[in-house]
């Protein structure tokens, strides 16, 4: 690091790792295609089937509306618990009752595996669509409803006594201290929870859906095709980063009044 | 209390009820008046429930007994009555981190709904007279103490408040920018006539500021009062000087 820039080596610090993760992801594809030398294509494909399958998906509108409708999926159930969520943590903020009866049922869903919801939906509900939803939002609502919670109630008392002091309507409180206080909570949820609502979301299709990644997984597994497998696992991963980055877009513009220090920890 | 009176305690109490513990008595029968465009000291030893006295004042704490009325008005009852009336100056600058400078002194404008631009050129021109001009767009980590403590005491001023509280404004900063700072909180609230409370542990910043003093003993209740008439002679003021270090020694000795 010596005779480097301060600020270049933070970026290089934690955040910025592009060129350690290119080379760990070209590392692992060569391992793979070596493998692909010594075991059948059902079980290592070589990267060039690979590559056209990933290609043949995004050629034809069936496969794309497929993973089109994950992603849709996957982002309405994440709303659908952030507000629930964002919701339940504020009347939790609000009133220690309703904490004291709410808390417990959030602490106990979040040990009900995904799986045994995909199991009681199935039973529960028509609706395919609503199955999934449900699903993701059952699974992801406890993180939410404790990261907003916690976000609000690390809101500064002196900051709320400032803002007290020039008598703010309730819903101006709102928006100038209560809303900017829990964003950086709200963003740590939304990042946390797209990993999960992506792994439940398929999980679901898998066992529920007439469409979807999940389904065309679970194709790939009944045809032996482990390249289209690997393809749809792909497609699934780069919705998954694509929407991390756009999140940490949003957060480094969101909490752009933070101070950087010259010197990671 | 006279008909003037712009700020009443009438015969106060606050007790604070503790869970598991003995409850704590803030204040004990406080009665004082200050009039319109006077700026009252308050002064005392920490604990004594100046601070208490404070947010009973700005309405936000209900008094156990007794009654406290700012221009006749209950700050508590009737909070929102006294929207862009009451300013407070807090011992440390309480500026919003994700609000720039000028968006910090337009917090109270835009509270009460003065619009964007409106709001913004006032702001502006507040931070200019308070010599942060080049400075509107800085988010306050950017700022050093002072210059914060000027964008705080920018943020009161704006809303052109009938009441100024100030809660030991200077005492996190160094000498000199408290002595700076000092000076032209004088000269604003001089130019703006506003009834002013002010806090200090400082008995030299007491005898430089107000024109009347309280001198608080524990629980809050007025162990001594003096005017502070500006034409007043050295010797009296010494005079003053000395009692309250009598005050304050015989509260501590207590």
């Amino acid at each position: 690091m010596r005779g480097r820039p301060a600020a270049r080596r933070l970026r290089l610090g934690f955040t910025d790792f592009r060129i350690e993760g290119a080379v760990a992801v070209v590392g692992l594809a060569i391992i793979w295609q070596i493998a692909s030398y010594f075991f059948p294509p059902f079980l290592f494909p070589p990267l060039p089937a690979i590559a056209t399958r990933f290609a043949d998906i995004f050629a034809a509108t069936g496969p794309i509306g497929d993973a089109a409708a994950t992603f849709a999926r996957i982002l309405a159930g994440l709303a659908g618990a952030f507000l629930l969520g964002a919701l339940l943590a504020f009347l939790m903020g609000r009133s220690e009752r309703f904490y004291r009866y709410a808390f417990p049922l959030l602490n106990f869903d979040q040990g009900i595996p995904a799986l045994s919801w995909v199991v009681i939906s199935i039973i529960w509900f028509k609706g395919i669509e609503f199955r999934i939803f449900f699903i993701i939002v059952m699974t992801t609502l406890p993180a939410f409803s404790f990261q907003v919670l916690d976000a609000y109630r690390s809101m500064s008392k002196d900051l709320l006594e400032m803002t007290l002091s020039f008598r703010p309507r309730k819903l101006d409180l709102l928006r100038v201290l209560v809303l900017p206080t829990v964003v950086p909570g709200i963003l740590t949820a939304w990042k946390v929870n797209l990993g999960n609502a992506s792994r439940v979301a398929v999980v679901a299709e898998l066992v529920g859906a007439t469409g979807g990644i999940g389904y065309e997984l679970l194709q790939q597994q009944q045809l032996f095709d482990m390249a289209g497998a690997i393809a749809w696992t792909l497609v699934l991963v780069c919705f998954v980063l694509v929407v991390q980055r756009l999140l940490t877009l949003l957060e480094t513009w969101m909490l752009r009044y933070r101070p950087a220090s010259e010197r990671s920890l | 209390m006279s008909a003037a009176s712009e700020i009443v305690f009438d015969h106060v109490g606050k007790i604070f009820e503790r869970a598991g513990e003995p409850e704590l008595e803030a204040i004990r029968d406080l009665s004082f008046s200050v009039k319109r465009g006077e700026l009252v000291i308050i002064l005392g030893k920490t604990g004594c429930g100046k601070s208490t006295t404070f947010n009973l004042l700005s309405g936000l704490l209900r008094p156990s007994s007794g009654s406290v009325r700012v221009q006749g008005h209950d700050p508590f009852a009737e909070f929102e009555w006294f929207r862009g009336k009451i300013s407070i100056v807090f011992q440390n600058d309480r500026l919003m981190p994700w609000r720039t400078a000028i968006e910090n002194v337009a917090l109270g404008l835009e509270l009460n709904k003065m619009p964007r631009t409106e709001r913004l050129d006032l702001a502006e021109s507040w931070l200019k007279r308070l010599g942060l001009d080049g400075h509107a767009k800085d988010y306050p980590h950017a700022l050093s103490g002072g210059m914060r403590q000027r964008v705080s005491i920018a943020r009161a001023f704006a809303v052109r408040p009938d009441i100024l509280l100030c809660d030991e404004p200077f005492s996190a900063l160094d000498e000199v920018t408290g002595n700076a700072l000092r000076s032209e909180l004088v000269e604003l609230l001089r130019e703006t006539q506003a009834t002013s409370i002010f806090i200090t542990h400082s008995i030299e910043e007491a005898l430089r500021l107000g024109s009347r003093v309280l001198v608080f003993e524990r629980p809050a209740r007025i162990a001594y009062e003096a005017s502070l008439d500006p034409s007043m002679n050295q010797a009296t003021r010494e005079g003053v000087r000395a009692d309250i270090l009598r005050v304050l020694a015989g509260e501590l000795a207590a």
